[in-house]
């Protein structure tokens, strides 16, 4: 039995880290990114305890109490914090509930593109030929038309409400999981690794989910977490347009919406949802950021 | 003596676009190479880029089928198989590859690398099947507890060991090295060629050993081929080759590998020019151009691999052509 | 012969310490390196020798990450680890040049070759457009690439690995370098295109009388190409001796072990194997760094740093393939 591999116990080094803490302390390296992963847990937070922290119902009107400002401004009300909109709802309760529904929106257009993305373009990667490039042609087609105006066009088919903005939202940022699952699954494709497993005798579908897949992740990750913030802002955008989530659900662009009157005369009513969806698309796009440079050996710094 | 595999005339073309208005082009990475393995003997291919050796691997262990030419592998003709017959063969013929870093899947453990050649060839119980991966692993020197680990945990030399590992554990016939230690240290590949010199032992095991180092295959080969642009030039048994070589580029790759001996004098022939690209390959005989004994018909017809002196040599300065072959 | 012309770079004692994640890690430790006016050196180590890294530090090529110490390093008598990057700016390129490993992925894919060429020449050189042409041409004729004109106009991925490392080379001697660096230029090469540009690399030192370091990790290399040789284990040298010499009768164990490991020497089936890995970060042994691997380690070996005794890093250096002064095999290992 050859022995001269490996020498006595004393000279073989521990295990090194695993993939986990190697990969947590290279996260942890970048500061922007340990503060977008605080903000971002701050807020999901919020949103998930929402019924407990919220002091008011986000669609309880307060006749009498509306468009009270803040409470460091003059004229506000210490019972509402963050003063009232245009009906009297508490503008502090909205946004928290309106985070629920915001990240409900983004994670779910997430899941689903990650899902159908990742089927779509391993099939377009494993089957080559025909499937490929009517897969890509459409990708193409989806790209060709830009993103809000698409968002639009679907939501006018099948009309406006919460579930109807997901799938919109969902299709019109399909062809960027598709493409860089594609492009990583050739690659990946082209390696040793895939050719070993051939010739040991692995099928296709299991060449594809368990060899390949695996190895295509990485880049998914980062674009699923950096797509969750863009998701964010589509929802906004449509709620906006007034074809996202309906009153009186409290959606951060809708909350823009209801407020564009007011904004010379009322300016918080209009900032706070405003700032929100900004400092949640920042925190997460930082956060990506950082997973992207710790999952990415290339880009470490040391 | 039993013979795993018997190759005669092996030919793999590819059709290349040169450009939408070009048309196609033929690329012959595999024109004719004829040999014979077997069990607890080493044949070793020899070349440069281009030379067909990889081409050659990849037809050997079933990933492409060779455009013509017959392979046999355990009694069993490849071309015309039913893709039924081909899987069945699978485990007589495995392979190990050059690059220690790409040759294993980054995510999975090394324990489930080697696992699963059994797990999709075989019905054998889980606990068998991790008893087994166990024991291969002890018999190329790993210790027990790196079942667990992932590949980057490992050095090149360690990884090699482990893509041994896991060719082995269909208990295959035949083993192909595609330059497995080329991209090792000496003293790591002083380890990984003693391995492998006791796993064939052990097993009985038929190796195609592809190489470009010449001092590696002149230490482990049984008989050697050596390829340009294709095609076999030389063949013959390791001694004929290193101590009597007759084909001039076999002379050339001898003289112009390096010796670790200040005191060696010899003359060095040192070719001129460029290998040529496979798609557009010199007429006559391909290596016509770099070669110092280019005469008349050299660049007119190529030659055959002919018997000469015990060795099999495609060369009209050693095989002089018949007078009557003079015609086109 | 070369040599006693008087040294050109001078070495003493270099350290080159890299930060990363988890502490420093000591690529290069202690090593010093003379290289006389017209003498061809190699140095000859593994992965993790440093052998690289010391030679990259000369020039200045290093990461922000590296930390580099030494007592002394001199060229042609002027310290340039104590200069500004401008002051060595230029001497980086004109008079010390260096060639590296990949050729394909040295050159500039946007740019044609000829536009490199005379790009190194416009830095460093007072000439003006047209001499600089010409001397592009002469360069490239000078390498053995056939039609230079021609080839002034090609862009890298149109060359081969052998014609790209040409190009490579006369970018380095374009300025007529007094010492130039070439880090395994033929590793990647095919056989035959290697032995091409080491006699190349071989025939322009001795028409130029620049003095040349040899990278490489092959002793054939080493035995055909170099007078002197260093050898390096672990960022420390180990061993320096002339080229005959070494071969004939290595000081060092690790030298002696990698000779012995060389399958052109082997004896038989078994090749003799040095067990064991080269230590890395987390495993740096306290006394000597081979002797985790060393079939003549005694406790001496493993707990105190070996000395230097006759141009070998080691308590018990070999003559003859003897060990001097050893206790004997009751105390080994």
């Amino acid at each position: 039995m050859p022995s001269d591999a490996s020498l006595a116990p004393t000279a073989t080094a521990p295990a090194p880290p695993g993939p986990l803490r190697a990969f947590w302390r290279a996260f942890r390296e970048n500061r922007g990114a340990v503060l977008g992963l605080a903000v971002v847990s701050f807020i999901l937070f919020v949103a998930i305890f929402a019924n407990v922290l919220a002091p008011y119902s986000p669609i309880e009107q307060f006749r009498g109490f509306s468009k009270l400002p803040p409470f460091w401004v003059e004229g506000s009300d210490p019972k509402f914090l963050l003063g009232t909109d245009a009906v009297g709802r508490d503008m502090l309760s909205r946004l928290m509930y309106g985070a629920r529904v915001s990240l409900f929106i983004g994670l779910s257009v997430m899941v689903v593109s990650m899902v159908v993305g990742v089927a779509l373009g391993l099939a377009a990667a494993f089957f080559g030929g025909i499937v490929d490039v009517i897969i890509i042609r459409v990708m193409d087609l989806i790209m060709a038309i830009p993103s809000l105006v698409l968002a639009i066009l679907i939501i006018a088919i099948i009309g406006p409400n919460l579930t109807n903005t997901i799938v919109a939202v969902t299709i019109v940022g399909l062809p960027r999981y598709v493409r860089l699952v594609r492009a990583s699954a050739l690659t990946e494709l082209t390696k040793d690794y895939v050719t070993a497993a051939k010739v040991s005798g692995v099928g296709k579908f299991r060449l594809m989910t368990k060899t390949v897949l695996p190895n295509c992740l990485a880049p998914l990750i980062v674009q699923a977490a950096l797509g969750l913030s863009d998701a964010i802002l589509e929802a906004a955008g449509l709620g906006f347009l007034g074809l996202g989530a309906q009153p009186p659900t409290p959606e951060w662009g809708s909350m823009l919406a209801d407020t564009r009157d007011l904004m010379l005369s009322h300016p918080w009513v209009m900032a706070f949802p405003g700032l929100a969806i900004l400092v949640t698309v920042l925190a997460i796009n930082l956060m990506g950021d950082g997973l992207r440079d710790a999952l990415d050996p290339r880009l470490r710094r040391s | 003596m039993s013979i795993v595999v018997t190759a005669r005339d092996l030919a793999r073309y590819y059709s290349v676009s040169r450009g939408a208005f070009s048309g196609q082009a033929t690329l012959k990475a595999l024109d004719g190479a004829s040999f014979t393995i077997a069990r607890g003997k080493t044949l070793a291919v020899v070349g440069e880029s281009g030379c067909g050796k990889s081409t050659l691997a990849r037809l050997i262990t079933m990933i492409e089928l060779p455009t013509s030419g017959s392979l046999n592998i355990g009694g069993q003709e490849i071309v015309g198989a039913t893709p039924a017959q081909l899987k069945a063969l699978r485990a007589r013929v495995q392979i190990v590859f050059q690059n220690p870093y790409g040759s294993l899947n980054p995510r999975q453990k090394i324990g489930h690398a080697l696992e699963e050649p059994l797990l999709v060839n075989t019905s054998m119980a889980s606990k068998e099947r991790t008893e087994k991966a166990r024991e291969m692993m002890a018999s190329v020197g790993l210790r027990p507890e790196h079942y667990d680990r992932y590949p980057h945990m490992f050095s090149g030399g360690q990884r090699q060991r482990i893509a041994i590992a896991r060719a082995l554990m269909l208990d295959p016939e035949l083993l192909v090295l595609d330059e497995p230690v080329s991209a090792l240290d000496v003293s790591i590949q002083a380890q990984v060629l003693n391995l492998l010199a006791d796993l064939q032992d052990r097993h009985n095991l038929a190796y195609l050993f592809i190489s470009h180092d010449l001092s590696v295959v002149r230490h482990i080969a049984d008989d050697v081929m050596v390829m340009y642009l294709g095609r076999a030039v030389e063949q013959g048994t390791r001694d004929a080759i290193f101590n009597a070589p007759q084909h001039p580029y076999t002379k050339a790759l001898l003289s112009a590998t390096p010796q670790p001996d200040p005191e060696r004098k010899r003359e060095r022939i040192v070719l001129t020019g460029e290998l040529p690209s496979p798609l557009s390959p010199p007429s006559g005989c391909t290596f016509h151009p770099r070669c110092p004994w280019n005469f008349e018909p050299c660049a007119r017809v190529n030659p055959h691999l002919l018997a000469h002196d015990g060795s099999l040599v495609a060369c009209h300065a050693v095989n002089p052509p018949e007078p009557s072959t003079k015609a086109a | 012969m070369s040599g006693k012309n008087g040294a050109l770079l001078e070495i003493e004692n270099l350290t080159v310490e890299f930060k990363t994640g988890s502490g420093y890690f000591r690529a290069v430790d202690g090593v010093t390196i003379k290289v006389d006016k017209g003498e061809v050196l190699a140095i000859v180590g593994e992965s993790g020798s440093g052998k690289s890294v010391s030679m990259l530090a000369v020039m200045g090529l290093l990461p922000w990450t590296a930390k580099v110490t030494a007592d002394k390093m001199l060229f042609e008598g002027i310290d340039i680890l104590g200069m500004s990057a401008n002051e060595r700016r230029r001497i980086i390129g004109k008079d010390i040049a260096m060639i590296f490993q990949e050729p394909m992925s040295s050159l500039n894919p946007c740019f044609t070759v000829g536009f490199q060429i005379m790009e190194a020449l416009k830095e460093h050189l007072d000439l003006d457009k047209a001499q600089r042409k010409a001397r592009a041409i002469e360069l490239l004729g000078l390498v053995g690439i056939p039609s230079p004109e021609q080839r002034l106009k090609a862009y890298p991925h149109q060359l081969s690995g052998g014609m790209s490392q040409r190009v490579m080379i006369a970018m380095a001697i374009a300025c007529s370098p007094k010492l130039l660096i070439a880090d395994e230029p033929t590793t990647a090469l095919d056989v035959t295109i290697q032995a091409q540009i080491l006699e190349l690399l071989v025939r322009l030192q001795r028409e130029t009388g620049m003095g040349l370091v040899l990278i490489t990790h092959s002793m054939g290399v080493v035995a055909e190409t170099a007078e002197r040789v260093s050898v390096q284990y672990a960022g420390q040298k180990v061993e320096e001796q002339v080229v005959k010499n070494l071969f004939r009768d290595p000081h060092h164990p690790y030298t002696a072990a990698l000779l012995s490991a060389l399958p052109e020497r082997a004896r038989g089936r078994k090749l003799p194997s040095i067990p064991g890995v080269v230590p890395g970060q987390f495993d740096r042994p306290a006394g000597c760094l081979f002797a985790p691997r060393c079939q003549l380690a005694t406790e001496l070996c493993r707990t105190t740093k070996p000395p230097r005794i006759d141009g070998a890093l080691c308590h018990y250096p070999l003559h003859d393939g003897v060990p001097q002064n050893h206790p004997g095999k009751e105390k080994a290992a």
